[in-house]
């Protein structure tokens, strides 16, 4: 890295000069006071970091005239973010920033809200995951780890209980006819440290969670989740690249799972208000620090909005239904 | 050694001049220092204002310095961590609020200290602690971080599950209230940590179909209400002012309190070590600062007069956090595991500006690396000097009038409880909590215990069934090699000291259990 | 810690305190109890379940506090809690915090704080209005400009700050 010669912004002036508000609005819609992110979880997990990117590009972009705040609500498995966007009806100045707990929470504790309560705005990508094994392991494909899988006494290790991971886990377990231990840990980086320490067989890790082990000749990846090999063409590990990794149903294991990060607004949003965001994501997927993150996490960059995205949020609702309920993942009453 | 060449390499990244440009007009400095100074500053207010924690503060700020290269961005971060941990003693010695979580234990002592009028002594020994430990840490890490690294990839459910219950083990039996109070306050705390969502299995519990008790409780509304408001509330009792008025406020009483800390060098070591360890694993700063408080008041030869305002009382605790709170950005660095909600931020921050923390970091980042090591050397060093100059200050904030202070400490605590969680219910808690804390308090119901259980609770049980659950619900996985079962050994000894120490002291015939 | 008076009419006894807070604690080990009953107290193939640690831990406070309570009971000690004099202080300090803690929902907390401020200013010290208008005023100001400017942190806000646009 070779000193960059312009510090133009020192932190105190963008701390004190991020809230100037000026011109009067045309005739669109626009916020008129800050603008808040709930983020269903807690600090520092993969929305939280997405949220506050979009904070940071935002703020320093001028893409809004209004600041953007990140107000972390994770409480109940994130029903507490969830139900305080469902109860703000009418408040165009709040959004939230889903994960699958969007649809694992309410269906897997009974907590009252639902997708349709709120306002759809857009899609902004998909994370992805992969089959992750230790790499002093013997086996280099899903077929062989599938077989040594068989055996029995897995244990497949993973973030939160029943969400993302568990369900992948119980989807691999129906398709493949194997069973696992699934042993839920609180963050990615945890789980894949879990598995580098050989106290795990295998994980279902995000690319970023898991994408330093695989630099350092630790983990290796079997296949991805995903419908298509990812778009990503770096060399990552040796001659690897992300576009190396097979998709697991090329691979005999058919499996999809790709986990929304998409927002929300609250319920009764003007088609005006959603357009407004819409707008303002578009201009933060055009900067390039957003491309940084997007190759960072090795994210499947699909953007969605309108009857398409609430078709898509719909599908993966139905079907989050059906894999929950078949893994018995669904509240008792 | 090629460790010093990289250190030295980072110290001239840190200590570089740049052309600054600032409000329009351009200078040429150690722009990384500057950002240091901010950063130190930025950290001790956050660290003093009691809920909005250094994770908070951190990722709050984390927006502001996308503008910045990373280097500097992470020095300014970091520096805010550094300065959280120097700013959490603060308040705790002054008011017994404890601004973080980590110093809790720092009040037991570290407030007599300040009601006997020795605030200056106790903030100096608290501020001078905290360096020792971090550099301490920061040493550490420069020399053997590949090596501390693999030894944290070690770790897994059950033996974390042996470190808390070692943490555990090493404070109870401490207190001088009767022992089923001290039990009922203790499993009151472990309650409490068991409402909202069980981790293990998603599922809630305890929460009796209310959406209010959905997250559970947070250990720092009971913090801030048992310790902050339950004060306010017996000092009301006890007659409408704060004692230790006529705390010396010259800058000589730093001076003093040197000079009597190198005989406590044992206790520091002793500390550094527990810190490190706690910090690695990683069990976090608070876990290490109880623990070595409670081995410091075991092995003591003042031990007896802990909690009556005894400086190790303070040295200890403070010492072992910032051991633990430095030594927790090395899993973060060397794995990618933070090892404290602060450095699970941090993490966060690295990933966006294209840096990737585990192993390949030192090798491909090796500038970065060795300037954010070197920024801790120096931010460090920058820290003590900021926080020492400030201590006539702060103990001079003990002259003013009760009728001021205390509303705007209790506007400060429902400031704080609401930024913990940004939950209105949290402040309503935080006095249901404060009136607690004054009758646990009245009735010899000892606090200490009870929080941390609280903050140990949920995550013990969670390691605890974790490695059940790897188990296939055995047992025996608790003593399965050689390292879980030497840490759960330590733990029953620890657990037992108590017994075999009245024991031995009861056959000598000096009673140490009396009642306050 | 409180008066050593023996006469009843200074204050509650110490020894009612006592009784009241063991039984305080036994009713709360009998709720963590209940709730851990329903969320299930088994030994499932994966380990304990959701129930099984708050069900060990209710019953075992349930135990210490019987020990308390009959502790309490038996005590002959005369000492009062604290006198009546001394709880009306704390009485006058809780209930303040009370209101202001209402308030803070319908008029945001800062503006809550100016008034707690000035409260408490107008009642235990003996200042001039202008003296404790500028520091109820002066305080929340600032934390208003460090929370809501600087850090971006959204506290509570009422009509007021609606007002000017926040």
């Amino acid at each position: 890295m070779i000193q960059s010669k312009r510090n133009s912004l020192f932190v105190a002036a963008a701390a004190l000069g991020v809230a100037l508000s000026g011109t009067p609005a045309v005739a669109q819609w626009e916020p008129q006071r800050t603008v808040e992110i709930i983020v269903p979880a807690g600090t520092g997990g993969g929305a939280d970091q997405m949220a506050r990117a979009i904070q940071g590009i935002v703020a320093k972009h001028n893409l809004m005239k209004q600041s953007m705040i990140v107000v972390n609500k994770a409480g109940g498995a994130g029903s507490e973010g969830f139900l305080d966007v469902k109860g703000s009806a009418g408040n165009p100045h709040k959004l939230i920033i889903t994960l699958s707990n969007l649809f694992t929470t309410p269906l897997g504790t009974n907590q009252p809200f639902n997708w349709k309560d709120l306002t759809p705005v857009a899609m902004l990508a998909l994370d992805e995951f992969v089959l992750w094994v230790n790499a002093e392991k013997p086996y280099k494909t899903v077929k062989e780890y599938l077989e040594a899988a068989k055996k029995g006494g897995f244990k497949m290790a993973g973030t939160g209980s029943r969400q993302e991971d568990q369900i992948i886990t119980a989807a691999i377990e129906k398709a493949a006819g194997v069973k696992f231990t699934y042993v839920p840990y609180r963050g990615g980086g945890e789980v894949a440290v879990q598995l580098v320490g050989n106290h795990a067989d295998s994980t279902v890790n995000n690319p970023i969670e898991a994408v330093a082990h695989w630099r350092g000749g630790k983990l290796r990846p079997l296949c991805v989740f995903d419908g298509k090999p990812l778009a990503y063409n770096d060399k990552i590990a040796g001659d690897l690249a992300w576009s190396s990794i097979p998709t697991c149903k090329s691979q005999g294991l058919d499996v999809e799972y790709l986990m929304l990060r998409g927002f929300f607004m609250t319920p009764d949003a003007t088609p005006d208000q959603v357009k407004f965001y819409v707008d303002l994501f578009q201009k933060v997927r055009a900067t390039q620090e957003w491309k940084d993150l997007m190759n960072n996490g090795a994210f499947n960059t699909t953007f969605m909005t309108g009857k398409e995205y609430v078709e898509w949020v719909s599908r993966e609702h139905t079907r989050h239904l059906n894999l929950m309920k078949e893994a018995g993942f669904l509240a008792a009453n | 050694m090629a460790e010093f060449a990289n250190l030295f390499h980072g110290f001239a990244t840190v200590l570089a001049f740049q052309d600054v440009n600032i409000f329009g007009t351009t200078m040429y400095l150690p722009f990384n220092v500057f950002i240091m100074v901010v950063g130190i500053v930025l950290g001790v207010i956050i660290g003093v204002l009691p809920g909005l924690g250094g994770a908070n503060g951190v990722a709050i700020l984390l927006p502001l310095t996308f503008s910045m290269q990373p280097t500097s961005a992470v020095i300014l971060l970091s520096c805010i961590y550094w300065g959280a941990l120097f700013g959490g003693a603060i308040t705790s010695i002054l008011f017994n609020i404890p601004g973080e979580p980590w110093s809790v234990a720092t009040t037991f002592d570290g407030y007599p200290m300040a009601q006997q009028g020795k605030a200056g002594e106790a903030l100096t020994a608290a501020f001078t602690s905290s360096f020792i430990g971090a550099f301490f840490a920061v040493i550490m890490i420069t020399l053997l971080a590949p090596m501390v690294a693999a030894f944290a990839l070690r770790f897994g459910a059950a033996e974390k599950f042996a470190v808390y219950f070692l943490a555990f083990a090493s404070f109870v039996g401490l207190s001088k209230e009767p022992p089923f109070k001290t039990l009922a306050a203790m499993l009151i705390g472990f309650a409490l940590a068991t409402f909202g969502t069980d981790h293990m299995t998603g599922s809630l519990r305890l929460t009796f179909g209310s959406n209010l008790l959905l997250p559970g409780f947070d250990f720092l509304i009971a913090v801030i209400g048992l310790f902050g408001i339950g004060e306010i509330l017996l000092t009301m009792e006890e007659g409408l002012k704060f004692k230790g008025k006529d705390a010396k406020i010259n800058l000589r009483v730093v001076l003093q309190t040197w000079a009597k800390l190198p005989q406590y060098w044992w206790t520091y070591l002793r500390s550094c070590i527990i810190g490190c360890w706690m910090g690695i694993t990683p069990a976090g700063a608070t876990p290490a600062s109880f623990m070595s408080y409670g081995i410091a008041k075991r092995v003591s030869k003042n031990g007896k007069n802990f909690g009556n305002g005894e400086i190790e009382g303070v040295i200890a605790p403070e010492t072992a956090a910032h051991a633990a709170g430095k030594s927790a950005l090395l899993p973060m660095l060397a794995l990618g595991v933070p090892g404290s909600p602060t450095a699970a931020v941090l993490l966060g921050g690295l990933l966006i500006w294209n840096l990737q923390p585990g192993p390949m970091l030192f090798v491909e980042n090796k500038e970065f690396v060795w300037g954010l090591i070197a920024s801790m050397y120096l931010g460090n060093v920058v820290g003590l000097i900021i926080v020492l100059t400030c201590v006539p200050l702060l103990a001079a904030i003990l002259r003013i009038p009760f009728g001021i202070i205390a509303p705007i400490i209790l506007m400060f605590c429902a400031v704080g409880a609401y930024t913990v969680r940004n939950s209105f219910f949290d402040v309503i808690m935080m006095l249901a909590f404060g009136i607690l804390g004054y009758l646990l308090k009245k009735t010899n119901y000892p606090l200490a215990p009870l929080v941390l259980a609280m903050v140990l609770g949920d995550r013990a049980e969670e390691a605890f069934r974790q490695a059940l659950v790897g188990s296939g619900g055995n047992l025996g996985v608790f003593f399965s090699n050689a390292l879980v079962s030497s840490i759960m050994a330590l733990g029953f000894i620890a657990l037992f000291w108590s017994v075999i120490s009245a024991g031995i002291s009861r056959v000598r015939g000096t009673n140490t259990a009396t009642a306050g | 810690m409180s008066g050593d008076g023996n006469a009843a009419d200074q204050g509650p006894a110490h020894r009612t305190v006592e009784i009241g807070m063991a039984i305080a604690m036994g009713l709360f080990a009998i709720l963590v109890i209940y709730g851990a009953w329903i969320a299930g107290v088994g030994w499932g193939f994966e380990g304990p379940k959701a129930g099984f640690f708050p069900f060990i831990i209710g019953v075992i406070l349930l135990g210490a506090t019987a020990i308390n309570l009959r502790n309490g009971l038996q005590t002959s000690d005369t000492k009062v809690f604290a006198e009546w004099s001394q709880l009306k202080q704390v009485w006058a300090v809780t209930w303040p915090i009370a209101v202001f803690i209402a308030l803070v929902p319908y008029i945001g907390i800062y503006v809550a704080s100016v008034l707690l401020i000035a409260f408490f200013m107008m009642w235990i010290s003996s200042y001039g209005p202008v003296r404790f208008a500028i520091i109820a005023i002066s305080v929340p100001l600032i934390t208003f400009l460090v929370f809501e400017r600087w850090f971006l942190v959204a506290l509570p806000k009422g009509p007021l700050e609606a007002m000017l646009g926040y």
